[in-house]
């Protein structure tokens, strides 16, 4: 088996962690900025942050043989100060041509206020400048139906941004079908208690069918678990599915994603064949 | 090929799943017998999942939507500031 986990915050996980992914079968990953479980102080923790997923991860990562690539923002959870937000911001585009960069992301929402829209909004103005692919989180729990509505009206209002090249992240089964009607790719995570389980995501691809959709464990300091991938495709076998479809929704859809990307499509052929990163 | 169409046979599907469904509904049964021997009254969560188990059993399809949906906001406009950053699970002006 070969997976691709697209949503990984590998800053948060162990050395073992690496290493478990890797005999599993992860030829790449990609680490989206997120909220550290605390507020930083200071833009300056954000840009050491920033070089921590654009040098430290990837060297970490290329011990076991698995890509990584790297997504950057100021995450909802710490956009409801626009001042601070705007300073991190502003920190964004020195990072955007690294080599294992891929987008803007995950940004979005987390209680659907004022503040965390506009910094929504200027993110995705950042995105348009650059011609950069966009990962976007969606609220927890009861906010999330509402959260992803504000989240593709937000995008259509950019409309230099196609939503074929904006991932919306943490979808259920109340958001799966409009988020794909939307033309917008979805993200499936995969948590225990909250999101999706691995047969609800099965049950998922079963009734609204594998195009545009992804798996991703969102493993990070929480309840969380980084072979949540290969399980739910442990749980597509089990279900009597064709390794071919398992393989294309484990490995293929996100392949086909992330090579909208400049640094994603460079590495894409090693990926593919199964090279380790250089 | 690249369709993942329901494969199994519905005893098959009760054979792989039914004990584990069986536990996490004795487990609600449990959680509700428990809350209702603990002092104090009912919160706006306990509310909501008396409103949503209800959906179980009423005959139609989609309930893991519905159900998510009974839990969810359902007002349209961002709101004026973010009273914190956590979530709990069901919508407070829900009920
Ligand atoms: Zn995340």
């Amino acid at each position: 088996m070969r997976y691709i986990d697209p949503h990984a915050h590998m800053v948060s996980r162990t050395t073992d962690d690496y290493e478990k992914m890797a005999l599993a079968g992860c030829r790449a990953l990609t680490e989206p900025a997120f909220w550290a479980g605390y507020d930083r102080c200071s833009a300056e923790g954000f840009r050491d942050y920033f070089n921590q997923l654009t040098s430290i991860e990837p060297a970490r990562a290329r011990t076991y043989g698995i890509h990584h690539f790297t997504w950057l923002c100021i995450n909802p959870k710490e956009a409801e100060d626009v001042g601070f937000a705007r300073e991190v911001m502003q920190v964004i585009p020195e990072f955007l041509a690294k080599g294992n960069v891929l987008g803007i992301g995950e940004i979005g929402l987390n209680k659907n206020s004022k503040n965390e829209l506009r910094v929504l909004e200027e993110h995705l103005e950042i995105a348009a400048q650059h011609q950069s692919l966009v990962l976007v989180h969606t609220p927890h729990l009861e906010d999330k139906q509402k959260g992803t509505r504000l989240i593709m009206e937000a995008v259509r209002n950019q409309p230099s941004i196609d939503p074929g090249r904006v991932l919306i992240d943490h979808v259920e089964e109340h958001t799966v079908k409009e988020v794909l009607d939307g033309g917008f790719w979805g993200g499936m995570t995969l948590y225990p208690d909250t999101k999706c389980t691995a047969k609800r995501a099965a049950d998922i691809l079963e009734t609204c069918g594998t195009e545009r959709l992804w798996m991703n464990s969102a493993c990070d300091w929480g309840v969380s678990n980084p072979l949540s991938v290969p399980t739910a495709a442990l749980e597509l076998r089990a279900r009597g599915h064709h390794p071919e479809a398992i393989d294309h929704v484990i490995f293929k859809n996100p392949m086909a994603f992330l090579k909208q990307a400049p640094a994603f499509a460079k590495r894409a052929e090693a990926i593919d064949v199964g090279h380790p990163p250089e | 090929m690249n369709r993942l169409d329901t494969n199994l046979p519905r005893s098959d599907v009760i054979d792989r799943d039914f004990l584990e469904h069986r536990a996490k509904l004795i487990d609600i049964a449990a959680f509700l017998d428990r809350c209702e021997r603990a002092d104090g009254t009912d919160d706006f969560r306990l509310r909501a999942l008396r409103t949503a188990i209800p959906l179980l059993i009423d005959g139609q399809p989609e309930r893991a939507r519905r159900i998510l949906e009974s839990f969810s906001d359902p007002t349209s406009e961002p709101i004026p500031e973010a009273p914190g950053k956590g979530a709990s699970g069901a919508w407070e002006g829900s009920s």
